[in-house]
């Protein structure tokens, strides 16, 4: 103990006896950046106490399923967000980009093209927002990506007539409904996908990048980094697992619908900002974003077993948005006080 | 003996706005010059004109008695000129090893692009760990910058500029911000950095103890460098009333 307080001290710090109101405040910091994990540990606790068939193994599948595409979403969508951006626009990608591959299919029965065109389609969206942000010098991606949201939205009602196109490909119907047990495959795809993020964001000059665009945009460009090839490529990333998302969508429903994904980017923003990201850019991880997707999924999926109506589910979701978006701001005051107990000690 | 850095006259212009005059000046190794001026005297653009962030008009930088061009921040960097702004240019939301590195990771193989390059991460703590050792700049290493003192950030960015820059390190009113036992250790780092051989460029708008470690002074007013003295006692009074523009 003793040693742990003495590497986070300065070392000329005088007093080296143990402050208790320091050492409260290194704990509480702690315990604040702990929270998502925390608040979904608590969750699953009490909905298994409460719900027995919660933690059966057929359900454990439902949830994964059910959060698949949100988790999907929130994975781009915590790229963005680190950057300082937004995509408003992924819920709609959902939708276009199943709509395309019905399309596709309805005229080559290739698996390969379908996928091709599911994934293409959300690049493509992708690498429209990101250009039309950095080159067009919009101020906020905000109104980009709302413009892209009701734009492709329009697209993908236009494309399929306003209804459902029938018939994926097997392999996408698998991919997004099989299941090998009671796990299914589309966990193997968020899995996977979050292990690249993970390398990505931690282990690759690109991530430096990214988080040191996302916590002061001038400075980054002083130090010689592409800020404008950095701030595409997460739009691109986005505008992908979109695709990703509406590729595991279609599979689940057999088809493409034009009315997928609605206020999924919602969805995704939430588990983000549950997930501990700071809103102003520059803070955020894959595993938190993660944990933030499952606590939706866990909440709906508990309220699903109580058959507590959807409209409870949504004011569920929002006041567990603004519990982490408070339990943000006291932990940047903590983080203020632990900053000024410092100065202090160094001062001393 | 040949200046690390020579600026001969130097202009630059914003619209109608004269920034630089026809500014010459020159520093040597291991010595500390203080460049003077009240607000809008032209000091920021100067050393904005040698760190890269803006090009000069007319007139040329020359480096060990060759002429070089710096046109991108860079440039500057290449020829070993590292500059620590007044806004310090942290990333809060970065430890300190971030900081020094960012956009010039560690990072391998070459053969791949720069930005999917493997950041060598342990080499990155450990150097910084290093410097920041060296130059007794005390702090934790492990948090984000955010969470230190402003002495400590300002360590942080006068660190990062040490680390990597071979000739010269130019400061724009590093103490501006800072109270006075926060000032001395940067001060100190200051002489440091001297002591190293480096030669230093401090910015300042005001008489106030950079002048204790300043070898020479420089004094600018309107774009025009208006004198350049030895600060002691003595020439206190004229170097204030060169600042002011009094008696002139
Ligand atoms: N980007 C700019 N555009 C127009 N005028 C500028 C710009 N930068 C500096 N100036 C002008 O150039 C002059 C010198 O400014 P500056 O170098 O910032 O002075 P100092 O750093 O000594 O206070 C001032 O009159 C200032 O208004
Ligand atoms: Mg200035």
């Amino acid at each position: 103990m003793a040693e742990a307080t003495e590497m986070l001290d300065e070392r000329e710090a005088r007093p080296a006896a143990p402050d208790p109101r320091y050492r409260w405040l290194q704990l509480s910091l702690w315990t604040l950046r702990a929270g998502p994990a925390l608040i979904l540990a608590i969750l699953v606790l009490v909905v298994s106490l409460t719900t027995p068939v919660f933690f059966t193994s057929r359900n454990i599948g439902n949830v994964f399923s059910q959060t698949a595409v949100i988790a999907l979403l929130g994975l781009g969508q915590l790229l963005v967000i680190v950057s300082r951006g937004i995509d408003l626009s992924v819920g709609s990608t959902v939708a276009l980009s199943g709509v395309v591959g019905a399309i596709v299919y309805l005229h080559v029965h290739s698996t390969i093209l379908v996928v091709l065109a599911i994934l293409g389609t959300g690049l493509a969206v992708g690498l429209a927002n990101g250009l039309v942000f950095v080159l067009g010098r919009v101020p906020h991606p905000f109104i980009v990506t709302l413009a892209s949201l009701s734009i492709v939205r329009g697209l993908a009602l236009w494309a399929a007539n306003g209804t459902l196109i029938s018939g994926m490909p097997n392999g996408v119907d698998v991919l997004g409904g099989g299941s090998i047990g009671w796990l299914p495959y589309s966990f193997f795809v968020v899995a996977g996908l979050a292990v690249l993020a993970v390398i990505g964001t931690t282990y690759l000059v690109w991530g430096r990048w990214l988080y040191a665009v996302g916590g002061n945009p001038d400075a980054a460009r002083r130090a010689g980094i592409p800020v404008g090839r950095v701030l595409v490529s997460v739009y691109v990333l986005s505008g992908l697992a979109a695709g990703i998302g509406g590729l595991i969508t279609a599979g689940l429903i057999d088809a493409g619908s034009p009315t997928a994904g609605d206020l999924a980017e919602l969805d995704s923003i939430a588990a983000v900002i549950i997930g501990g990201a700071a809103f102003a850019g520059g803070r955020g991880n894959v595993g938190n974003a993660l944990v933030g997707a499952f606590t939706i999924g866990v909440i709906r999926n508990a309220l699903n077993l109580h058959n507590v109506n959807a409209f409870y589910q949504l004011m569920a979701i929002g006041v567990v948005v603004l519990l982490a978006v408070e339990g943000d701001v006291i932990r940047g005051y903590v983080e203020k006080r632990v900053r000024l107990a410092r100065a202090m000690r160094q001062d001393a | 003996m040949t200046p690390v850095l020579a600026v001969r006259g130097a202009e630059k212009r914003f619209g109608a706005v004269v920034g630089l005059d026809g500014v010459d000046l020159e520093v040597n190794a291991g010595e500390v010059l203080a460049l003077l001026g009240d607000n809008g005297a032209g000091k920021s653009t100067l050393i904005k004109c040698l760190s890269g962030a803006l090009a000069l008009d007319r007139g040329m930088i020359e480096m060990d008695g060759r002429r070089v061009s710096i046109h991108t921040p860079a440039d500057a960097r290449e020829l070993g000129i590292e500059t620590v702004y007044q806004d310090l240019a942290l990333f809060d939301n970065l430890r300190p090893a971030d900081n020094f590195y960012a956009g010039r990771e560690a990072a391998g193989p070459r053969w791949l692009p720069r930005s999917i390059r493997v950041l060598k991460r342990h080499e990155m703590t450990v150097t910084t760990r290093q410097t920041l050792a060296r130059l007794q700049v005390n702090l934790d290493d492990h948090g984000a910058v955010g969470l230190l003192s402003g002495g400590q950030r300002q360590g942080v960015a006068v660190a990062r500029a040490a680390a990597f820059a071979s000739r010269v390190v130019i400061l724009d009113e590093p103490t501006a911000a800072l109270g006075v036992r926060e000032s001395r250790r940067v001060l100190d780092l200051i002489l440091r950095l001297r002591e190293e051989g480096k030669a230093l460029i401090v910015v300042s708008h005001a008489m106030d103890h950079v002048m204790e470690v300043a070898d020479r002074a420089v004094v600018m007013r309107r774009g025009r460098k208006v004198g350049e003295l030895v600060p002691s006692a003595e020439t206190h009074a004229e170097i204030v009333s060169l600042i002011v523009g009094g008696g002139g």
